[in-house]
Formats: C-alpha cells, structure tokens, sequence
C-alpha cells in the first residue's frame, strides 16, 4: 500500500467542547482512499518541546473538497499545540496509516462504541459502511454532558445514536457497558470499539461473554506510525505484532486481555 | 555533475547516505514510500539467531530533541529472514547491509555464517553496541578485550565488507575502534544510542518497562560528532558516522569530520524521506562550493 507524507492545508480549526477540537485540513493533490480505523501522523508545529509526530484517528473523509478531519482530545503538550492550530496554516501527514476495522456486510447488525477520541473512528465507520439507524447502533460515552461532542447529530442518519455519561447528565448514567443495549449484544453481528482502555476492555469482556465478533482500536505509543522502529508493539496470540501496521484494529480473540 | 559514489572496502556506494538500523525496518516500509534504490544502503533490522520477542511495552519515550528507546533486538531470527523477508527484498537496487547481534560469540557466528551465502546482502554491521538486551550486545562492545575477540573470530568467517558499530557508552571510543580495526574490521560505525532514562514525576514509575534505554537523535548529535572525528583521527579504516543526523548540513558535518558515509535513524520517524533529502542536499552542496567529488569533503575540517 502506498503511504504519503504531504503538507495539508488547515482549513477550519473548531472547539467542540472544552477538551476536544475538531480540525479539518485540506490536500492539494487527490486523497488517497482511507478506510474507517485508519489514521495519520502528524507533525506538530512550532513546539520545539515536540520532538515525534503524533496519531490521529482519521475521523470525516471528503474526496470531492480533498479533506480529511481528526478529532483532537487536548492530553499533553503536542495535542494542545495541535489544538491552537490556525486556518491556512500547513501541516504536515503521514497518511493512510495502518489497517482499518472489517467492514460488515450489508445485512449485518452493528453497534459500535466510541469513548473519548475514540468516538472519530466508529463514526467514520457508520458513515462509510453506509449503515442506517436500523442496522446500526452507536454509543457514545464521556464523562460528562460537557465531554460530549456537538454537531454530530448529522450520524443519525448512519445509525442510532446512543449516550452515556459517568454523571449521568446526558443519557444513561454509567459506562458505555452499563447502557440496556448491552443487554442483549447477541442481536448484533459484529462490535466495534474505540477509547480508553478500560472501556474497550469492558466492551471487549461483554461481546466476548455474548460470542458477538468484536473489534478494537489500540491507542499504543508510537514512535514512527509505519512500521519501521517497533515501539508500538502489543502481545497477541500471534506473537508481538506492530500496532501501526498490522493494527490499530485487533479483533479481540487475538489480544491477550 | 558531482560524483557522490564512495567505496568502504568492497562496499560500493552510490551515495554516502544509508538507512540506519532498526530506524528502517527491511526497507520494506520504506518502499511504501519512495524508491529504495536511490539509497546509499538499507541497514536492516538487527538480526539474532532465534525469535526474540523484545522488551516489553512500553518502548519508547520522547525526550528533549530525540527519544529513548528499549525495543531490545526483536525480530524473527536469522532462518525466517532468509526464508521470508530476503527473497522479497533481495532485488532492491541498493546495498543491503545485515545488522548482525548475539549474545555470545557462537550466536554472533551462526548469523554470520548464515548471510554470508546471501549474494544481494554486500556487507554486514557487526552491533556490539546494543544497551537494550541483558547479554550479549554492548557487553562486547564496551572493552577492548571483548571487542577485539569477537571481531576477530567474525573475520574468521566472513569474507565480504565487515562494519563494526561502536557504543558510545565508554570511556574512549578510540581505544575500541583501533582494537577492532586490529582484528580485521574494514570500517567502523559509530554511534549507537547512549544509555539513558526517564520518569514521570506524576506516577513516580519509569517511562520505559526496561527502566533504562538508548537516547537518539538531535539530543545525541554533537557528541557523536566529536566521537567520529576522534575515531576518524585514530583508525586507517573508513569510518560510518550516525547520531542525530536531521538534514544535509548535519550529515555534512560528519563527512567533514572524517565519516566516508552516514547513516539517517530517527529523523526517519519525522519523515521517512529525509535520507533522499540528505542526497539532494549533499550534491547541491558539492555544487555551490564547486567540488565535484564527495572525497574533496571527507575530513575536510578545516582547523
Ligand atoms: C492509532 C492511534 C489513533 C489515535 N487517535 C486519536 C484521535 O483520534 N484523537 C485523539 O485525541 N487522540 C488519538 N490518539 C492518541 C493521541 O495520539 C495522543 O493523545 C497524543 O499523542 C498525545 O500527545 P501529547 O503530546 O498531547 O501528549 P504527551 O505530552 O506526549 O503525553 C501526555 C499524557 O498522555 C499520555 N499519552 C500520550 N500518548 C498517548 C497515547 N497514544 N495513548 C494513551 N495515552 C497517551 C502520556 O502517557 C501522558 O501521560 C490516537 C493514538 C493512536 C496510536
Ligand atoms: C527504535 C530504534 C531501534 C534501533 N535498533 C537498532 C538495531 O537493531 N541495531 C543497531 O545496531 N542499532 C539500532 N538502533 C540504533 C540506531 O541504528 C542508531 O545507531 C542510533 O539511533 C543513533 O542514530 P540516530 O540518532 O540517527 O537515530 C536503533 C535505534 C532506534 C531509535
Ligand atoms: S510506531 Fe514505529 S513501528 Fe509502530
């Protein structure tokens, strides 16, 4: 597979909440075909505290405006200079990285569950697979109302749209896995999660428990994103593999959770 | 037109610029990218005789101007390489270098023994000088004694271009390098990462599993610039030069120190195609100070 490493226009930089911004950057060339789960590198500007690129989830693809998103959750440094990232200004991406979630068939039932940042991929995946709200299911838990990201009602048309909230100040209040869909995770063909690790977890012990097929997106430290320093690796029934390339989605029966 | 070729004994090189090892993968992952071929040499991943898992997570850590890191030689052993990886590689127009490691001499011999039958791969990089696996690796790069025994039982049975890479974790790296150009070493590289570590103060627990690990990059790049001019200095033999090489006037300024070639590792992280950056920014180089051959600026340090 052919990788690329170009400067993107910033086009629009927005906060969507406290914590998370939601930046879409433009190519001046044709994209490269991206598959939901796939993500970028990028480098960060003018902070010479910021030595390595750091991942990205590739959230909204458009092939017509050349642009792709990310979702950006301010944790440290590299993240907040990326998140005081202006419009116009160029950055730097390595693009399409890694391996994306297995697409369901058509007649397959979904229910994805995104936490934190984790919430781009899965809605890349809703969108691209062209699901529907009859077909698929996504949860998407934070902390609190104030944590969860705005202006994604528009995914309602890909797939029911569910909440969670540790406060219980929007939706149900709990986990991801306390919400009533996971009480039946056996109607579903395939489970789909990204966030933190004690949610996918979680995610992970359920549709293990219900035998539902699931898979998970891991957020390893990285060094180099393509598969070249071996810093990023996990333990799985097949040895250490390379999250950047041969993840960042395992499927869980091959984790050693 | 500028001639940019150099020769390390039988190693010929169309340009002075090499990957450097374990920053490179196979060159398989850089292919994904450009045309390897344009590459002075591809130095592929270090090599043992067995599988080896590495360390444990985490591996990495980033530091003021580079990184740490504790990958500790994983890979699937010399027999999978010659079985799997070589024949997808072996028509890559470039030279392709074997990193070779083991943790003791008989380990080290049975690698080499294996690569030497590989016709593509024209040389092989003998590291002594890994910090991240318990035997082996720097041990026996870090006194002449040792050094000198496994160079000199490696020449026994290897008859193509023999690279030592140097640690940097001494007290004189030339003492070192003159021991092994004694035993038979045609070039020397240098250098490899230096020991080092870091905390979070926050958990109060080690950021890598291993506690300690190899400093690379910027952060490392004026001492290794002083160490190969030192060993330029002291050796007949060519010497490699690594450590923090970011752009063109960094790998210039090993050249001038006296390196016959370099190698690009961390900077590949940023951007995979520095190393053909160096090679453009070399040749314009020899082109503004009207050079036309690469030797006119090997040790060309003007004191
Ligand atoms: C494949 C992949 C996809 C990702 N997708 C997204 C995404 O879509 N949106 C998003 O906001 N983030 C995503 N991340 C995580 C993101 O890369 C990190 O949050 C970011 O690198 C932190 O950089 P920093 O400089 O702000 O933090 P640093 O200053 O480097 O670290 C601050 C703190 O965050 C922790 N941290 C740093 N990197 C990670 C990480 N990778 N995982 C967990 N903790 C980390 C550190 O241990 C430290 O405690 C993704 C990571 C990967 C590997
Ligand atoms: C992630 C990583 C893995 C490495 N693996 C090896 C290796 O297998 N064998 C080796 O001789 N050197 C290895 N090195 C050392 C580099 O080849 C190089 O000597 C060192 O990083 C200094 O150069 P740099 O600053 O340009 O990276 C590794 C370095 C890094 C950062
Ligand atoms: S981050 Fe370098 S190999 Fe995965």
């Amino acid at each position: 597979m052919r990788k690329i490493v170009e400067n993107f226009t910033v086009i629009s930089n927005e906060a969507c909440n406290l914590t998370n911004f939601h930046i879409t950057l433009q190519s001046d060339h044709p994209l490269a075909e991206v598959f939901p789960g796939q993500f970028t590198n990028i480098e960060i500007p003018d902070n010479k505290d910021v030595f390595l690129r750091r991942p990205f989830s590739i959230f909204e693809v458009n092939n017509e405006n050349r642009t792709i998103s990310v979702l950006v959750k301010v944790l440290g440094r590299g993240s907040l200079t990326l998140s005081e990232v202006r419009t116009g200004s160029r950055l730097s991406l390595i693009y399409p990285l890694g391996k994306g979630f297995t697409l369901p068939a058509p007649d397959e039932r979904i229910l994805a569950v995104g936490g934190g940042s984790g919430v781009a991929p899965v809605l890349h995946l809703v969108r691209y697979a062209e699901a529907n709200p009859g077909s698929a299911d996504v949860i998407l838990g934070a902390k609190s109302e104030t944590e969860h990201l705005n202006a994604i009602d528009s995914y309602g048309k890909y797939a029911g749209l569910h909440y969670t909230t540790d406060d219980g100040t929007m939706g149900v209040k709990g986990l991801v896995t306390d919400h009533p869909l996971f009480g039946d995770l056996a109607r579903y063909d395939r489970i789909y999660a990204c966030g933190p690790l004690p949610m996918m977890k979680a995610v992970a012990r359920e549709a293990f428990r219900a035998g539902v097929s699931c898979e998970v997106s891991l957020e390893n430290l990285m060094a180099c994103g393509f598969g070249v320093c071996l810093c990023c690796i996990e333990p799985t029934v097949k040895g250490n593999l390379c999250v950047c390339t041969e993840g960042p989605v395992f499927n869980i029966n091959d984790l050693k959770w | 037109m500028v001639n940019l070729s150099v020769k390390i004994k039988d190693l010929a090189l169309k340009n002075p610029v090499m990957t450097a090892s374990g920053c490179s993968g196979f060159g398989e992952e850089l292919a994904d990218f450009y045309d390897v071929s344009q590459l002075g040499a591809i130095l592929l991943k270090g090599i043992t005789p067995r599988n080896r898992d590495g360390n444990l997570y985490p591996r990495m850590a980033e530091t003021a101007s580079g990184m740490l890191n504790a990958v500790g030689l994983q890979n699937k052993g010399v027999d999978y390489f010659i079985s799997e990886i070589y024949p997808r590689i072996k028509n890559y127009d470039t030279n392709l270098i074997v990193n070779v490691n083991g943790s003791t001499v008989e380990e080290y011999i049975e690698v080499t023994e294996k690569i030497n039958e590989l016709d593509r791969v024209t040389a092989m990089e003998l590291n002594i000088s890994c910090p991240n696996v318990k035997e082996g690796g720097m041990a026996f790069g870090v006194s002449c004694p040792s050094a000198e025994y496994v160079t000199r039982e490696i020449r026994k049975v290897y008859d193509k271009t023999l690279i030592v890479k140097l640690s940097p974790n001494v007290t004189d790296v030339t003492e070192i390098a003159k021991a092994v150009e004694a035993q038979g070493a045609d070039s020397v590289s240098l250098v490899n990462t230096f020991l080092g570590m870091a905390i979070d103060s926050e958990t109060r627990k080690p950021l890598l599993s291993t506690i300690t690990g190899g400093l690379s990059g910027p952060a490392i790049k004026p001492i290794a610039l002083r160490m190969v001019w030192q060993v330029s200095n002291a050796v007949k033999i060519p010497v490699i030069g690594l450590g923090g090489i970011m752009n063109a006037a960094d790998a210039i300024e090993f050249l001038l120190a006296g390196a016959s070639a370099v190698q690009v590792g961390t900077a590949i992280f940023k951007d995979p195609r520095i190393p053909l950056q160096i090679i453009d920014g070399i040749e314009n180089y020899l082109q503004r100070h009207h050079f036309n051959d690469i030797s006119q600026l090997i040790g060309g340090l003007q004191v």
